[in-house]
């Protein structure tokens, strides 16, 4: 194990900022810390570099117990939120910082900085200053500095948050090589599920303090541990239902519920979960196509019910066109399967397929 | 062709104001400073030199005037270092760390600005003089604190605390701690990061608060004057020899006076000197920076 954080807590005089996480990190894995801003994601990874001490609980990096490490001794590299580049020393200064502190001999230190300035592509801008580089050239001189010393582990604080969408996308690719390539064990904050999916191997979920959730995107996504990784993950529909005799109904939607007590209950569902025809007469439900997001190859819709109720729907571009769909088009639709929720915080149901007579699938498994 | 002009009008509009404006307030500006501050530093040349460049040497070559100066050196090269390291630690206190009582010290550093140095200069005769209240402890130990060099100095280091600390606390301040906490994930010790990188980034207002701190230690005369007690060639300053001088029965003894007037006015001229080409070494070094691009 690289990284073992067991019971770590942290107070913040009465705010418990971190409370009772326990996670592992396996040599060599890049992982996400995500979690809504304020979770407390932020001080989990400034307690492993040492910038904040845990209240409770114990972290170990590559088996040694850190708690009473210096920051300086715990052989970690870490990339803050704003670069944090020393304004007053030169690129190629700000890189062989962490060597020189080091006593590195002088040309193993400029062989180790022309090895990153090559590995980050950022030939040319030795001596430029900080102030006179851009936002995604800064943020690479920040990485490059903070690996210089071959760190055991390479800590990101919000990595891609200051950047514009293009060099985001840029960078996020930047990361992924760059882990592959050195295959240092990595760590990064971030709020953004996007990011998190598509760069982690593993994501780490942090809400309010606590850990919710640790599995890969695809876990978390289909299997999440309860409502709050559930629609912090991806986009949920979340409807209240009043059950009454086996059958649960809202707003002209009807599911069947033969296990819960009579009641108000809560499900959700995921967007493709939801299937859609221009034949009226296909699904059991009729609604009218309120508006269309375009998110790429996929697309979102909005359905509004003739109770006033909206579902989201998830469909593909080649689908859309195929059933000629448009705002404001009536279409029918049903609800392939939802999960019953339990309070936040807690355990979700099973997913729970709802059995319709109506045979046939179109948009299946979008 | 056209076009582009009419948007160059357009986005300077905002910014600019009408012709007459702009002169009227260059030319306040102008007048001011020519009034204020020009013709008064040229006239303390003009009036050193009036009797000649052999008179201007001999006054500033006067024993007594030798002393003088050499008193106000001593007086600057105690209390400009001991304000150095005193700013320094206070402003990294102050801008680095929350600690109950830090309004307090914020106000207690502004004190030396609040007291009229006059008041301050009694303040320590009344603690240290012969009938103070340390008077008559200092007596019995032989230690001549009031009217001698001791008192100057601690007058001086009250009148010229403020200084450094003032310019640096919003410098470091507004620089923040997170290049010191990368400094510290890179493995450098507080040390080594007050030293690498603290501060080098806080250096030109540093720079400035010493050039400040130093004028004021030269050139303070109220305080001191309280507490020197204007012994002639023993505890006159630059500043009160000056008075002396221009208070003395001749006409030559007032030409000596802005003769040695003219130092401090040069000292002030370097001092600005230095921090201008010290600026203009940095900028063109950003500036070759800039353009070592491939």
């Amino acid at each position: 194990m690289s990284i073992e954080l067991s019971n770590i807590g942290k107070l913040f005089g009465d705010v418990k900022a971190v409370d009772n996480v326990s996670f592992s990190v396996k040599e060599g894995e890049l992982i996400a810390l995500l979690g809504p801003s304020g979770g407390g994601k932020t001080t989990v990874l400034r307690m492993i570099a040492g910038l904040e001490m845990p209240t409770s609980g114990e972290i170990r990096i590559q088996g040694k117990r850190v708690n009473d490490l210096s920051v300086q001794q715990r052989n970690i590299g870490f990339v803050f939120q704003n670069y944090a580049l020393f304004k007053t020393m030169s690129v190629y200064k700000n890189i062989a910082f962490g060597l020189k502190i080091k006593k590195w001999p002088r040309h193993e230190i400029e062989q180790r900085v022309s090895e990153l300035v090559e590995l980050l592509e950022l030939k040319g801008l030795e001596k430029r200053y900080p102030h006179q580089l851009s936002g995604g050239q800064r943020q690479r001189v920040a990485i490059a500095r903070a690996l210089a010393p071959k760190p055991g582990v390479l800590l990101l604080d919000e990595p891609f948050g200051a950047v514009d969408a293009k060099i985001r996308q840029e960078l996020r690719e930047w990361l992924v090589r760059l882990h592959h390539d050195l295959n240092v064990t990595t760590l990064f904050v971030t709020h953004d599920q996007e990011e998190a999916m598509e760069v982690a191997d593993r994501i780490v979920i942090i809400g309010r303090g606590k850990l919710e959730q640790i599995g890969s995107p695809q876990e978390v996504y289909e299997h999440p541990n309860n409502e709050f990784v559930a629609r912090f993950i991806g986009v949920m529909n979340v409807l209240e239902l009043e059950v009454q005799n086996g059958t649960g109904r809202t707003g002209g939607l009807e599911f069947p519920m033969s296990n819960v007590p009579d009641g108000p209950a809560r499900i959700g569902f995921r967007p493709y979960a939801v299937q859609v025809s221009n034949d009226l007469q296909q699904y059991r439900y009729n609604a009218m196509l309120r508006r269309t997001y375009f998110l790429g190859v996929m697309l979102r819709l909005e359905l509004e019910l003739p109770s006033g109720l909206t579902v989201r729907a998830r469909i593909t571009k080649e689908d859309y066109s195929r059933l000629g769909l448009e705002d404001g088009r009536q279409v029918s639709f049903q609800i392939k399967q939802y999960r019953l929720l339990a309070r936040e915080g807690m355990p979700m149901g099973q997913e729970m397929p709802v059995k319709y007579d109506l045979p046939p699938v179109i948009a299946d498994n979008i | 062709m056209t076009g582009k002009k009419q948007n160059r009008k357009k986005s300077q509009r905002g910014s600019e104001e009408g012709t007459l404006t702009k002169w009227i307030l260059t030319g306040i500006a102008l007048t001011f400073v020519t009034l204020f501050l020009l013709l008064p530093l040229i006239n303390v040349f003009a009036q050193a030199f009036r009797n000649g460049f052999k008179f201007y040497i001999e006054s500033l070559s006067d024993p007594d005037t030798l002393a003088a100066i050499k008193l106000t050196l001593l007086v600057a090269v105690i209390t400009v270092p001991l304000n150095l390291v005193f700013g320094v630690a206070a402003s990294w206190a102050i801008a680095k760390f929350n600690f109950p009582g830090k309004p307090f010290l914020i106000t207690l550093i502004d004190l030396p600005f609040a007291v009229s140095p006059v008041v301050a200069g009694l303040m320590f005769v009344v603690l240290f003089g012969r009938s103070g209240y340390f008077g008559e402890w200092l007596d019995q130990r032989d230690i001549t604190i009031i009217f001698a060099v001791p008192g100057i100095v601690l007058a001086t280091l009250f009148v010229t605390f403020p200084f450094v600390a003032r310019e640096l606390i919003p410098v470091m301040q507004a620089t923040g701690t997170e290049q010191e906490q990368a400094a510290l994930t890179l493995g450098a010790s507080g040390w080594q990061t007050f030293w690498y990188v603290t501060l080098p980034s806080v250096k030109w207002g540093l720079l400035y608060g010493v050039i400040l701190c130093n004028a004021r230690a030269m050139g303070e005369f109220g305080a001191v004057s309280v507490v020197s007690g204007h012994i002639t060639g023993m505890t006159d300053t630059i500043p009160l020899r000056v008075e002396k001088l221009y208070h003395g029965a001749s006409t030559a003894s007032g030409v000596a006076a802005f003769a040695v007037a003219s130092l401090l006015a040069i000292l002030a001229l370097l001092t600005l000197l230095i921090k201008t080409w010290m600026e203009w070494r940095t900028e063109r070094a950003h500036a070759a920076a800039q353009s070592s691009t491939t």
